[in-house]
């Protein structure tokens, strides 16, 4: 149990009483910080969550946003933290199941998903086996529902070594009239549970997702998590599209953490009704369960939904259909209360037996705690470095797990599957057509190392990368998903990194009008004193027109290589820190979003003029690619491998920052390493047509600058200090195979 | 005219390939698993996914459902019948082709673009093509390892259909990932032509095994 003194109070002061064993575990269940969101809600309502094509914001299962005349796209994102720490095959599977079920809540036809992984170091053999056992079970269970896995992202840190992260992000189509939600508003309308049977696993999974771990979490929590049945969810998601396209309902919500406690008192809380649950109805997998059990089971693959008794028989045929089993375990009543009564069991009276009764409010809107938020005291390291060979630098950053192409990962997911792929993995976001003109732009984005070192900066930052990724495929953004992976919010340091990461987030989004419309919050990721570094796990959904979208390689020797934004001497936090000095130290890079935004807005503006074709030889612009993790030696990089094309690049004319270049009296003051390597945001990096330079240059109205040309074999870079060539086939020696040589 | 797209639980290449028959020309209809009289079609495609989980082996179970009959009976009426990916399968399970597909040499899920040589250009599928056209479509299987005892017949009886070119991802018998049976009417390919049949999503090759289909009746 998990309930606080001062919360039992509060539930015998609404009760009236003491509540009975069943009742206390129901309660446990919702006011765990899973359900509850009891400590980040204050401070989650900082988030701007309305806007123009927004159609539904946070508190369903999933948000929508309008992306066409007819369509909409719901998204929602999970954390599957604690149980693929514990069993990473289960954990993982279960936590694509839980997104999927959610996706389809909404009435919506799942098109995609994109995983964020986070895993201590790939040579540690334990991190290995949860990184090859994570992929497994979404590989396993992503390709046998049939929905693409699209994209995302996998780090690996000492942070996570105890702590992995398991995020996984999904998106579903839906035709904006036929949107249902998680509500049971008709009195007299009855819950038809269907689906999985009801077991005894992922009982108190909740609740084992609230606290931390601890060394024997492997053995004692494992029957907290669920076992997935990636064959049923195909069928419960077929049966659920047919349930929602032949018959009328009026509300429909899965079955996730909190069980049927939690779905059937969130339904009826909604529309300010109460339900009365047949306990015996519910069809159990095994023989002998008690209330309690069946009350709080997380079993998987499990959908309500609430109908009109008049469709039963249509509803019940349909499952049949599908050989899944099916029940009404009760009605929609105007009691305000839950209800749960054993009809094999009667009081003296000969009434059914009620085994728990309580209000539906008190169980799903329990208080929010207002914790203690303090900032810890800040000790900034700065130790000095040297820095090698710039050369030496580029390859063993393209070598390192954290940047080298993860085809390793990718390979094993089916992301053909639907026929909307229009650009494959590898490239900045995911590109899925959704008719002849539209796409949808998908990506998922953290930087946890700059959420260490400045929380606000990191948060901000994380929503920054994660729009310059759907903006680099041609995208406009519309809307951004959240996935706070935390420590424990006991710690007034740690809820201090929460609330200075979310008003960095909200922020952004705020000016970027791309409103926060859904989200999940994973506390308690660590493990007897070790932290993870804070991981806002940043989802963006962006539509382009198919035209407009471009991909990173470049395409023709001649083009004209530019940048957008200005770099900043901002080399702290960065990858090059880390890969190559193993440092986390310092302050991140800060978000200047008004610079955020123009450079964005520059990219699409020269975009829509450019009035070309996707993969057109006639297209003005060619290619383009953003700025993140390894700063703009990366990026040139990984324009090259993807093409196996060199360029000729003058550092000298890189813009730099004119506050910087003031400030040290030197427009030089940045050295070249430290000019390759930042980790400035606000930039893209573009190839353009040469005769259409002038007037491109002319057009925008950004810092930017021609830094190059599209030429030969080799990455030639020079400037005041620096004069190196690396082979092309040098840089894709390095950026290949390397997590394969772990993973075998 | 008509092209039946069939049904299993767990098939998810069916909504695919129904669209593209019909960017094809044709006219498809879904048939789920339990019927097994469907011979006023003019053809059928049995789609790729995991019928019934893929659970014991892959295309096992679906080969023991009804619908085989009305599959059958197709076959002897000689109409074209094409089983993509777990389609393959299942065909390879009922024995409607020669060999098997089982678990690639890295038993691992194996997701990618591959070239391919289309070895035989005299089935209704492959008609459009030049014979040894190299095309381009994508795989996505971890049980699409080709086997087959009698090679020789194989080969003599041209029931090679598309083979890998280059790198041969799963460890193929003699690359070959295409098999049809004697008459050339009953086709069994791994990769995945609904999902080259658009120039946006990569290639438009695969277009052609439906083209291919449509033409023939």
């Amino acid at each position: 149990m998990t309930l606080t003194d001062s919360e039992m109070e509060y539930i015998r002061k609404m009760l009236k009483r003491d509540p009975n064993e069943l009742e206390e575990g129901m309660l446990d269940v919702m006011f765990s910080e899973h359900c509850s969101y009891k400590s980040s809600r204050p401070i989650l309502d900082l988030f701007p969550t309305e806007g123009k094509n927004i159609i539904m914001g946070p508190g369903d299962d999933a948000g929508i946003v309008a992306i066409t005349n007819k369509l909409a796209l719901a998204v929602g994102i999970e954390s599957h933290n604690h149980p693929s720490a514990i069993e990473p095959y289960g954990g993982a599977g279960t936590g694509i199941g839980g997104i999927l079920r959610d996706i389809i809540s909404m009435g919506a036809m799942p098109i995609a998903l994109l995983d964020s992984l986070r895993f201590g170091p790939v040579e540690d053999q334990k991190s290995r086996y949860l990184f090859e056992h994570v992929v497994k079970g979404i590989s396993d269970y992503g390709n046998r529902v049939g929905v693409p896995t699209v994209g995302g992202e996998v780090e690996f840190d000492e942070s996570f070594r105890t702590n992995p992260l398991v995020n996984v992000m999904c998106a579903g189509l839906v035709e904006k009239d036929k949107i249902v939600k998680g509500i049971a508003p008709n009195v007299g309308d009855v819950f038809l549970l269907m689906g999985g049977l009801t077991g005894r696993d992922g009982i108190h999974g909740v609740t084992f997702a609230s606290e931390e771990l601890t060394s024997d979490s492997e053995i004692e929590d494992r029957p907290a998590v669920q076992i997935g049945d990636p064959f049923t969810k195909k069928k419960v998601l077929e049966a659920s599209l047919e349930i929602l396209e032949k018959i009328d309902v009026a509300g429909v919500k899965d079955l996730g953490g909190g069980g049927l406690t939690c779905c059937i008192s969130e339904l009826v809380e909604k529309c300010d009704n109460g339900a009365l649950i047949d306990l015996n109805s519910i069809l159990l997998r095994e023989k002998g369960m008690t209330p309690y059990e069946i009350m709080l089971s997380e079993s998987q693959e499990r959908m309500v939904f609430v109908i009109n008794p008049k469709y039963v028989n249509e509803a019940f045929a349909i499952c049949d259909k599908y050989e899944l089993p099916r029940a009404i375990i009760g009605t929609v009543t105007d009691t305000k209360l839950m209800v749960v009564e054993d009809t094999y069991n009667k009081d003296e009276n000969g009434n059914n037996d009620i085994i728990a009764s309580m209000p539906a409010v008190l169980l799903a809107d329990p208080p929010s705690l207002n914790r203690e938020i303090k900032a810890p005291e800040n000790k900034k390291e700065s130790i000095k470095v040297e820095n090698p060979p710039i050369e030496e630098s580029i390859l063993k950053i393209l070598s390192s797990p954290n940047i080298a192409t993860k085809k390793w990962v990718y390979k094993q997911y089916d992301h053909e599957v639907q026929i909307r792929t229009v650009v494959k993995p590898g490239d900045d976001a995911a590109v899925l057509k959704v008719d002849d003109e539209n796409a949808v732009v998908l990506s998922c984005d953290c930087n946890s190392i700059h959420t260490k070192l400045s929380p606000y900066n990191g948060g901000a930052g994380s929503v920054a990368e994660a729009i310059r990724n759907v903006v680099s495929m041609g995208a406009e953004p519309y809307a951004v998903v959240d996935c706070l992976n935390f420590g424990n919010p006991g710690n007034p340091g740690i809820l201090w990194q929460f609330k200075q990461c979310i008003q960095g987030m909200s922020d952004l989004a705020e000016k970027f009008e791309t409103p926060v419309i859904s989200g999940n919050v994973s506390f308690y990721n660590e493990t007897e004193g070790i932290k993870i570094n804070p991981s806002p796990t940043v989802g963006v959904v962006g539509v382009a027109n198919l035209n407009n979208v471009r991909t990173m390689d470049f395409k023709n020797e001649g083009d004209k290589i530019v940048i957008i934004g200005s770099t900043y001497d901002e080399i702290d936090g960065s990858e090059y820190h880390r890969t190559l000095h193993d440092l986390e130290q310092g302050e991140a890079p800060k978000i200047r979003i008004d610079e955020e935004i123009s450079s964005s807005k520059a990219i699409l503006k020269l975009l829509n003029n450019d009035h070309g074709e996707f993969n057109s030889e006639n297209n003005k612009i060619t290619a383009i690619h953003d700025c993140s993790a390894g700063g703009i030696a990366i990026s040139l990089a990984e324009m090259s491998i993807s093409s196996n094309i060199g360029a000729e690049i003058d550092l000298t004319n890189i813009p730099i920052s004119e506050n910087v270049a003031a400030e040290n009296n030197d427009k030089d003051c940045i050295n070249d390493n430290d000019l390759l390597f930042s980790e400035s945001h606000g930039r893209y990096i573009i190839t353009v047509k040469p005769e259409q330079l002038d007037k491109l240059l002319n057009d925008i109205n950004v810092p930017c600058a021609c830094i190059g040309e599209v030429k030969g074999n080799v990455l030639k870079l020079t400037g005041k200090e620096t004069d190196i060539k690396i082979k092309v086939s040098d840089l894709k020696n390095a950026y290949t195979g390397v997590i394969e040589e772990f993973m075998a | 005219m008509k092209i039946g797209v069939i049904r299993f639980p767990g098939s998810n290449c069916d909504r695919d390939v129904y669209h593209t028959i019909e960017l094809a020309g044709g006219e498809a209809e879904y048939i789920w698993w339990n019927k097994d009289d469907f011979s006023y079609l003019d053809a059928v495609v049995i789609p790729g996914g995991f019928s019934y989980g893929d659970y014991l082996r892959a295309g096992a179970i679906a080969s023991i459902t009804p619908v085989v009959e009305g599959i059958k009976s197709l076959v002897k009426e000689e109409k074209p019948v094409l089983g993509i990916c777990n389609g393959a399968q299942i065909l390879g399970e009922i024995g409607l082709v020669p060999g098997i597909f089982t678990v690639n040499e890295n038993p691992k899920f194996n997701c990618e673009w591959v070239d391919l040589k289309v070895t035989n250009n005299s089935t209704p599928f492959t008609s459009n093509f030049k014979k040894n056209e190299i095309i381009k479509m994508p795989v996505a299987h971890a049980e699409g390892r080709y086997f087959v005892e009698d090679i020789d017949t194989l080969k003599s009886q041209d029931q090679i259909v598309l083979q890998f070119e280059g790198k041969i991802p799963n460890g193929s018998l003699e690359a070959i990932t295409g098999v049809c049976d004697e008459s050339g009417l009953v086709c069994a390919v791994m990769p995945h032509p609904e999902r080259a049949s658009e120039e946006i999503l990569g290639s438009s090759d695969g277009l052609n095994f439906f083209k291919g289909i449509v033409n023939s009746i």
